[in-house]
C-alpha cells in the first residue's frame, strides 16, 4: 500500500509535466488546427535555457534557493515564449492558407532542425549533460510514504499554472479572443479580433508552459540532451488526443492519466519492457471508440 | 502506356541482370552503394503510394521495413543449414524469405491500417509514428529476434540483380496501379475524400489498400536490406529512418514517381560522398524540408504540371 502511494505521487508528478506540454499542443490545435511538432523541442530548449542560466543566477545570488529557481524558470519561459512566437512567424505564418499537410511537414522540418542543430558540437553537443540542482532537495516522510520534495514542488506549481491559465482563458479579453478564434476564425475576424496577435500569443503561452515542463522534466531525469523532448513530447501529444484535442481540461486529464499509466505499468515486471508501446495502444483503442477523445465533441464534416 | 511500361520493366531487369554478371569486377564499395540505391528506391516509391498518390501521411514506413527484414532474416537463419547460400535451394530460400518478409509486413500494414486510417492528416501521422515505435519496441524485447543486439550472421544473398529488379518491379506495380481504372480511386481520395465517397469510392478501403501494398514492398525492401547488410539492429529502424524516406518523397514531389526515384538515388548517393559533412546532413535535410514547403511544395523534381491544381 505504501508503494502504491509512492507510485501515485510519482505518476501524478510525471502526469503534471505531460499535462503542461499537452496544453501547448491543444491550444495551438485550437487556433490553427494543426499539430505543432516542434513543441517538444521548445521543451528541450527550456531545459537548456535553465541549464545555462542556473550557474549564472546561482553564483550571483544565494545558491540553489526558491527565489533563484523561480527567477530561472521565469526567464527560461520568457526565452521559450519568444522562440515559439518566432517559429510561428517564420515557418507557419507564410503557410496559413496552404493545405494542413504542408504545415505539418514544415513543423516536422522545424522540429528536426532544432534537434539536429542542438546536437551539433558547436551548439549543445549530442552527449547527455547533468542538470544542475535548482532547489535544495530533500525527502519528505509522510507516515510510511516518502516523497521527493521536487515532486511536491512540481505538483503544486503545476496546479498554480493550470489555475492561472484557466483565469487567462476564461476571464481576460485576450483569452476570450483565443476562444473566439478557436470557435470560428472568420467570425472572430469580423468581430475585430486581431488574429495574428492572438495566434502569436497562443504560441508564446504554449511555449512558456513547455519551457516550465521541460525544466520539471529535467529535474526528474538524470541529464539533458537535445533529443530529450521527443519522448515527453510524444506522450503529451498522446495525452492531448486522448483528452480530446483542442479541449484544455481534456489535455490536463489526459496528461495525468498517461503519467499514472506510465509509472504504474513500469512497476509491473514483464510489462515494463513494453511501457512505450502501451501508451500508443491505449491511444488507438480510444480513437477507435471515441474518435474525438474523452472530453472532445465530434464535429460533423461539412463540404 | 501499359505496353510501354512493360517494355521499360523488362529493359530494367535485363540491364540489372547484365550489370550483375559483371558485378564481380566492380568496386565492392560502389556495388554496396548501388544496392542501397535499389533498396531506397523501393522504400521511397512504395511510401509515395501512401503519402503521395493517396495523400495520407505515414511516418512509420521504417517499421514495416523492420518487420520484413526481421522475419525474412529469421527464416533464412533457421533454414540456412539445410540450404547453403550459394546453392539453388539457397536462392530459392532467399526468394521465399523476401516474399515472407513482404507478406508479414503487409499483414502488419493491414493491422495498423484498419484502425488508424479512419483518422486523417496529423492524427494518422502520429499514430503511424507510434506504431513504428511499437514495432521497434517489440523487436527490441523479443528473444526470437535477438532482442537489443538484433540478428547477426545473415547470409549475404542480396545482389545488384535482386535489388535492381525488385526496384523495377516496385516502380512498375505502383505506376500501373495508379494509372489503372481502379487506381484512380487513390488519386480521388487524395484530391477530395468527401467527393470521392460521394462517387461511391470508399476512402478507408482505398487508404488501407495503399497502406498494405506499400507495407508489402517495404517488407521486401527490409528483406533485401537484411541480406545485404547481414546484420539487423532494432535501433536502425527508428523514426529517423522513416524520416529519410519521407524526405525522399517530399523532395521528389508527392505523387510523382519519376521525381521520387531521382530523389531516392540522389539522397542515397550524396551522403556517401559527403561523409565529411555527416553532422550537417540532418540539419541540411530539415532546412530543405522547410524551404521546400515554403517555396516549392510540389517537390523539387516535379517538372510536369499536374492536370488539376489545388491551392
Amino acid at each position: 500500500m505504501t508503494e502504491f502511494f509512492q507510485q501515485l505521487i510519482n505518476g501524478l508528478a510525471l502526469g503534471a509535466i505531460y499535462a503542461l506540454i499537452a496544453l501547448g499542443y491543444t491550444m495551438v490545435y485550437g487556433v490553427l488546427r494543426f499539430i505543432n511538432f516542434a513543441h517538444s523541442d521548445v521543451l528541450m530548449l527550456g531545459a537548456f535555457a535553465a541549464y545555462f542560466l542556473a550557474p549564472v543566477v546561482q553564483s550571483a545570488g544565494t545558491g540553489a534557493s526558491v527565489f533563484s529557481a523561480i527567477f530561472i524558470v521565469v526567464i527560461a519561459a520568457a526565452i521559450c515564449a519568444v522562440i515559439g512566437m518566432l517559429i510561428e512567424f517564420l515557418a507557419y505564418r507564410p503557410l496559413r492558407q496552404r493545405p494542413k499537410l504542408t504545415v505539418l511537414i514544415t513543423a516536422i522540418g522545424v522540429s528536426l532542425f532544432i534537434e539536429f542543430t542542438g546536437q551539433h558540437k558547436a551548439v549543445f553537443g549530442a552527449n547527455t549533460k547533468p542538470f544542475p540542482k535548482l532547489l535544495p532537495e530533500s525527502t519528505i516522510n509522510f507516515g510510511a510514504v516518502s516523497m521527493q520534495s521536487n515532486d511536491v514542488v512540481i505538483l503544486l506549481f503545476t496546479a498554480l499554472l493550470l489555475a492561472g491559465l484557466w483565469l487567462v482563458i476564461q476571464h481576460t479579453r485576450t483569452g476570450m479572443a483565443m476562444r473566439a478564434v478557436s470557435f470560428n476564425e472568420k467570425a472572430a475576424v469580423l468581430m475585430g479580433v486581431n488574429i495574428n496577435r492572438i495566434i502569436s500569443f497562443t504560441f508564446g503561452l504554449g511555449s512558456a508552459l513547455a519551457a516550465v515542463a521541460g525544466i520539471f522534466y529535467a529535474m526528474r531525469s538524470p541529464g539533458i540532451d537535445p533529443l530529450m523532448g521527443m519522448k515527453p513530447g510524444l506522450y503529451a501529444f498522446v495525452a492531448a488526443v486522448i483528452g480530446g484535442i483542442g479541449n484544455l481540461p481534456g489535455a490536463a486529464l489526459g496528461g495525468l492519466l498517461l503519467g499514472l499509466l506510465e509509472t504504474f505499468a513500469g512497476g509491473i515486471p514483464g510489462v515494463s519492457n513494453y511501457r512505450d508501446g502501451i501508451a500508443f495502444a491505449i491511444l488507438i483503442v480510444i480513437l477507435l471508440f471515441k474518435p474525438a477523445g474523452l472530453l472532445g465533441r465530434i464535429q460533423p464534416e461539412k463540404v | 502506356m501499359n505496353s510501354g511500361a512493360k517494355r521499360w520493366l523488362l529493359l530494367a531487369i535485363v540491364v540489372a541482370f547484365v550489370t550483375s554478371c559483371f558485378s564481380a569486377s566492380f568496386n565492392r564499395y560502389y556495388l554496396g552503394v548501388a544496392i542501397d540505391v535499389g533498396i531506397s528506391t523501393i522504400m521511397a516509391v512504395s511510401l509515395n503510394l501512401i503519402n503521395g498518390h493517396t495523400g495520407q501521411f505515414s511516418l512509420g514506413h521504417a517499421g514495416f521495413m523492420a518487420v520484413g527484414g526481421f522475419t525474412a532474416a529469421r527464416l533464412t537463419l533457421t533454414l540456412s543449414s539445410s540450404a547453403p547460400p550459394d546453392s539453388a535451394q539457397g536462392i530459392a530460400l532467399f526468394v521465399v524469405a523476401m516474399l515472407f518478409g513482404g507478406l508479414t509486413a503487409a499483414i502488419t500494414g493491414l493491422a495498423v491500417g484498419l484502425p488508424s486510417l479512419r483518422l486523417r492528416g496529423d492524427y494518422l501521422a502520429i499514430v503511424t509514428l507510434g506504431f513504428g515505435e511499437i514495432i521497434r519496441v517489440v523487436f527490441q524485447t523479443s528473444e526470437t529476434f535477438g532482442a537489443a543486439t538484433g540478428l547477426t550472421g545473415i547470409p549475404k544473398q542480396t545482389t545488384l540483380f535482386w535489388a535492381m529488379s525488385v526496384a523495377a518491379v516496385t516502380v512498375y506495380v505502383v505506376a500501373c496501379l495508379v494509372n489503372s481504372t481502379y487506381g484512380r480511386g487513390f488519386i480521388a481520395v487524395h484530391d477530395d475524400e468527401v467527393a470521392a465517397s460521394a462517387m461511391g469510392i470508399s476512402p478507408t478501403r482505398y487508404k488501407v489498400t495503399a497502406f498494405v501494398i506499400g507495407a508489402f514492398f517495404a517488407g521486401v525492401a527490409g528483406a533485401l536490406y537484411a541480406h545485404h547488410k547481414q546484420v539487423l539492429k532494432p535501433d536502425g529502424f527508428d523514426f529517423m529512418k522513416s524520416i529519410d524516406y519521407v524526405v525522399m518523397v517530399i523532395l521528389g514531389g508527392m505523387g510523382r514517381t519519376a521525381g521520387v526515384i531521382i530523389a531516392a538515388v540522389l539522397l542515397t548517393v550524396l551522403p556517401e560522398f559527403l561523409r565529411g559533412f555527416a553532422e550537417y546532413r540532418m540539419i541540411i535535410y530539415s532546412l530543405l524540408i522547410i524551404a521546400l514547403m515554403l517555396l516549392r511544395p510540389q517537390g523539387l523534381f516535379a517538372f510536369q504540371k499536374k492536370s488539376q491544381t489545388r491551392s
